[in-house]
Parts: C-alpha cells; structure tokens; sequence
C-alpha cells in the first residue's frame, strides 16, 4: 500500500479514538449529580441560592446524548470550562504551564535516549562479562525505583547535605524577579532557552541548576527502560547470520558491533523512544510535584488533590490527544526507517 | 509435580532469581506475621491505621519505643511498613487479578469470535490506551474520591486494555492451530473449545506478563498514594508515608539529614519490594518462555 494512503487511514481511525475519549471523559464528569455540576458555574454567594435555575439554564438535567453534544459543542470551539487552580480557563491554563514541562522533556529526551542506548549496545556486546552484569543490576534497580522516592533522596542530598548546591523550583528569587523585568525579554517561557536568547549567563546557569535533579529523576526508569530493550534488540541482531558474514571477512569487532548489528538494533528502540517521549506526562506530574517545577504535571497535580474537575478533566482530554497524535507521528516515521514495515497490514 | 521440580530448579540456577524469592518470601513472612511484629495497640478497630503518638509535627528519630522513629504526625513508622507490607499485597494481588481476568475474558472473546464484536472491543482499549496512564489514574481517582479502593479500580482499567491485547493476540494465532480445527471438526461447541484447549494455551504469556507487570502496579498505586490521591490520611501505606517525609527532607542547618529514617525507610521498603516481584517476573520468564530468554 501507497505511504499516503497508509497515513490517510491512521488519520481516519483516530477518529473514533478521540471520539471515544471526549464520551469517555464526558461520561466521568456525568457520575456527578446535577446538582453538584451546577456548582461548577458559581461565581457568588448569591448564585449558591439559586442552583435550580443555573441546572435549568444549562440544561444540566437533559439525556446524557444532549448534553454530550452541547459539551463536545464546547470543547470544539475550545471551551474546556474554568480553572480553579490556575484562576483563568482551562484552555488558557494548559499553555500557560506547556513550557516548563516541556524543558524537562528537552534535556531528559537526548540524555535518555543516548546513555539508554550507549549502555544497552555495551551491554549486549560483552554478554555475560561484568560491565554486562553492572548494566543489568543497575538496570533493573532503575526499573524498581519509585522515582518520586529518588527525588527526596535526591533532594536530601544536595540540598539538605551539600546547603543548597541544587535547590528545588525553576529559578531562585532574584532570577526570577529578573526574567519578569523588562530587561529580559520572554520568547518561549522556557527559562534556559530564553537566557540563552538574551545572552544572559547568571539566568541560563540558575536555570540549569535547578533542572538537574528534576532531569535526573525522570530519566532514570525510562533510561533502564531503554537499556533492557536495546540490549536484548542488540542480542537479538548479534545473532543474525550477516554478523556472522562480517566476523567471517575479518572486520573489526567495533565495526561489527556499531556498525551492522547496532543499526538494524536500533529501530524497535526508536518507535519506543517515541513513546517514551509522550509518556514523560506521567513521569512530569511525580516529578514536578516533588521539585514544586511549576509545569504542567506540578498543575495537574493541584488540580487532581483540589478537586477542580475541569482542570484535571481538561488535562486528561489534552494529553490524550498529544500522545495519540505522537503515536501516530512515530508509526508513521518507523515506516521510514524500516521499509521492511508492511503498510497494508493492521494498525496494531 | 516434574514441571514444578524443573522451575525451581531453574529458578536455583540464576542468583538473581533467586533473590527474587528470597525478597518475595521475606515480604511474605512479614505481611502474615505482622500482628506478632507489630501488634496492634488494644482498643485499636483497625489494624491498618498506624497508632500515633500525640499530634506534634516534627517526625522523631528511632527510639526505644519507636524502632524506625516517627514520622510526620508522630506515626510509628515501624508498624507502618510492617502492616503496609499487606497493604502493597493486597493492592498488588487484588489489581492483578481482577485485570487477568477482564483481560482474558475480552481478549478471548475478540479473538475468538472476531468480526464487530473485535473491532467494537478492540477501539474500546485503543480508547484507553490513548491516556498516559498516571493523568488517567489521577482523573479516575479524583472523580472516585481518596481511597485505596478507588486506587484499584483506576489501576484496572489503565491496565487491563494491554492484557486484553495480548491475549487477543495469543488466540487469533492459536485459531488457526490444527488441532483447533480439528475439535471444531468433531463439533465442539466454542465454550468448550476455547476454556478446553485456546485458553490452556494462551494463559502462559499472560500470567508472565502479569508477574513482569506486578511491580509496577505496586510502584503505580504508591505513586497515587505518595500525590495524595490514594490512601487515607494514616492507613499503613508506603506510598503515602513517604508523602509524611516531603517536608522534612532537609533538616536543620546544623544537621541537615536530621530526618534521614522518615524519608529513607518507607521509600527503601518500596523499592525492595518492587525489586524482589521484577527479579521473580524476569526469573519466570526465563522458565517459562524460552523464546524471551534472551532479552
């Protein structure tokens, strides 16, 4: 099958998926009595009075289809309701709080993918000898880490032992003051892209020290994660008959390794990356809280612990379509990379 | 009784492995011994509720009374990991099992039976999986209220589409197996012919991944727990008393890893817990599955 009609299709099945999700999420708000959705539109003491006519004026009442179709009505023209947490709409909110998380992403991405790889390549090319072990151990100890846990340990350590070498937060007070001013000019709210942009070394720097740790604690599980898959990829290709081929015509083993087996190794590794990449939204919400990294997952948090449904709801509807749109990006990409990829066959 | 003597066999062979029963039998010993570690002070109702030691803040560091000291809210962190071995035991077997089960009732019948009733199945988990699972967990928990009961429930169904997957999958292949058809051939009703010989064939794959997956689920609901989301305030539970220890992690400029045991202990129990089912999960797998044993 044609590559564009390949595309056409996944396009076309995304629908029912999303449909699905906007019905699944409508559904969750609608375990509440109308009474307590009519809540959601009070603004003042005076309204609190009047609920029955707020459940009248918004048809709060009405068949589930009814109101399904109003809200979807909503959602579409990009209404996603009121933030408590955030004091603005939920619409609003979302972008207001993308940047910092996608910072962590930026430098937790290439750190998880390359160190992943590296060692899962190492690994699989001494089998059974100590540095294979080593990477194993410390592997599967990073598969079993709560990596909210590592994050206080973190913490307790170079901020509690080393007085404040890697505080917690995104910028120190000063910095922060600074990049409010009107000296400092705001591109992408991203802290160490705009430094960088404002060529504005003390920012830049006070940035990067408060992303380590948080970088650090993401990484961890998803790199043993990448590690695991590499190196049993790597095996996998180590076997194959072409390796023998190259061996047998006297290359060298470095060759070899990063040359032949490492290449066809790394495709199951790419489409995993992928989604490795658009789960970091699960990782960032730990990860944010415990560092009070004011991003996206520090808000979805707040919002989940206060119980402002919109917000949470909101989020849930946004990250839903982000990782499913990611999904389809790395399947469509993974038929670039391996043409071997039979386009006609099942989605799954 | 020969395939039993064969796994422990294999399971002695590789030192990891068995560490892995050794973590898991010491959890073990302690979570159906635990009113004898740490008995439950008389007049207590509920024995998951750890006994406190007046309402002062500060967390206390280990003591004669207080072997691991207290945390936050002068709990006994001692009975606290000791009866929160139940808990992560419960949680862990109750989500596994109820998520196998739904698993492999969905995944059989699309598998089996194929055609719309597959498709309607399978957009069903395409829609649950399009979450990232924690933000799924968060919403469901949120709406359900604080509980560990609502933990399990968002547990399940962040997980069960997988299972229901993966065993959609086993069975499609196993369909086509002669000796399917030739049941078939002798009139065999379909009830018979998947619980008699499609499932028998099937479960293995799912009940690896299910002990692969074991400790993640337990990692998963003290996540929820440690963001506030799942247990409630002092139930025995180790996600939640290392939420106790969020403010206390820098002590004071003199002795700045004053609280060290508040933070250190509940989180270690967690990840030696965790540890010991990954170590099992990849041990049986190796028995098991020799096609993966490579990995």
């Amino acid at each position: 099958m044609e590559l564009r009609s390949y595309i056409i299709r996944r396009v076309l099945l995304l629908i029912p998926v999303l449909l699905g999700v906007t019905l699944f999420i409508f559904g969750i708000t609608m375990l509440f009595t109308p009474l307590e959705r009519a809540t959601l539109y009070v603004t003042s003491i005076r309204q609190l009075n009047n609920l029955p006519a707020i459940i009248e004026r918004y048809g709060l009442d009405k068949p589930f289809i009814v109101q399904y179709g109003t809200w979807l009505g909503q959602v579409l023209r990009g209404n996603l309701g009121w933030s408590q947490v955030g004091s603005m709409p939920v619409a609003q909110a979302i972008p207001h709080q993308l940047p910092a998380t996608l910072e962590i992403a930026i430098f937790a991405v290439p750190v998880i993918v390359l160190v992943g790889i590296f060692f899962g390549t190492q690994s699989a090319a001494h089998k059974d000898k100590p540095l294979d072990h080593g990477t194993r151990i410390v592997a599967i100890l990073g598969w079993s880490l709560p990596s909210f846990w590592l994050g206080l340990i973190l913490l307790m350590v170079f901020y509690g032992l080393f007085r404040g070498l890697l505080p917690p937060g995104r910028l120190s007070i000063p910095m922060d003051i600074l990049v409010d001013s009107a000296a400092f000019t705001r591109y992408t709210h991203m802290n160490t892209i705009d430094a960088i942009l404002n060529l504005n070394g003390p920012v830049l720097l006070d940035a990067l020290k408060h992303l380590i740790l948080p970088v650090t604690t993401i990484s961890v599980i998803n790199m043993a994660f990448i590690m695991r898959l590499m190196r049993s990829s790597m095996l996998e290709s180590l076997g194959k008959g072409y390796i023998l081929t190259a061996r047998a015509k006297g290359l060298d083993e470095r060759v070899v390794v990063n040359k032949h087996a490492r290449r066809n190794a790394l495709i199951p590794v790419i489409t995993v990356s992928g989604y490795v990449f658009a789960g970091l939204a699960s990782g960032a919400v730990i990860t944010e809280t415990i560092f009070s990294f004011k991003g996206i997952g520090w808000w979805a948090w707040q919002a989940a612990f206060r119980l402002d449904i919109p917000s949470i709801l909101g989020f849930a509807l946004f990250s839903a379509i982000l990782f499913v749109i990611i999904n389809l990006i790395v399947d469509i990409l993974y038929t670039r990379v391996d043409p071997r990829v039979r386009l006609g066959q099942g989605v799954q | 009784m020969k395939d039993w003597r064969f796994t422990a066999r294999q399971l002695a062979k590789n030192p990891l492995s068995l560490m892995g029963v050794v973590i898991i039998a010491f959890f073990v010993i302690i979570a159906i011994s635990a009113p004898l570690i740490a008995p439950t002070p008389a007049g207590r109702l509920d024995p998951y509720m750890i006994p406190r030691d007046g309402y002062f803040a500060t967390p206390e560091p280990p003591s004669e009374e207080h072997i691991f000291g207290t945390t936050e809210g002068q709990y006994d962190i001692f009975y606290g990991v000791i009866w929160g071995a139940r808990s992560a035991f419960r949680v862990a077997l109750i989500v596994m099992a109820i998520t196998v089960v739904i698993g492999i009732v969905l995944g059989s019948l699309a598998g089996y039976f194929g055609g719309l009733l597959d498709e309607v199945i399978m957009r069903i988990t395409d829609v649950f999986l399009a979450f990232p699972w924690l933000i799924l967990a968060m919403a469901l928990t949120a709406v359900l209220g604080q509980s560990l009961r609502s933990v399990m429930i968002a547990l399940v169904i962040v997980w069960w589409p997988s299972y229901a997957r993966l065993v959609r999958g086993d069975i499609l292949q196993l369909r086509e197996e002669d000796y399917i058809q030739a049941s078939r051939g002798l009139g065999a009703s379909s009830a018979r012919i998947i619980i008699r010989h499609v499932l028998p064939n099937a479960i293995y794959p799912t009940l690896i991944m299910a002990s692969l997956d074991i400790g993640a689920v337990v990692l998963s609901a003290a996540a929820l727990s440690f963001l506030g989301l799942g247990a409630p305030e002092g139930y025995a539970d180790w996600g939640q008393m290392t939420q106790f220890a969020h403010n206390w992690i820098v002590g004071p400029p003199s002795e700045p890893l004053k609280y060290w045991f508040a933070v250190f202990i509940p989180g270690a129990f967690i990840l030696f817990f965790v540890l010991g089912w990954n170590l099992l999960g990849d041990a049986f797998r190796d028995v098991f599955d020799p096609r993966l044993a490579r990995r």
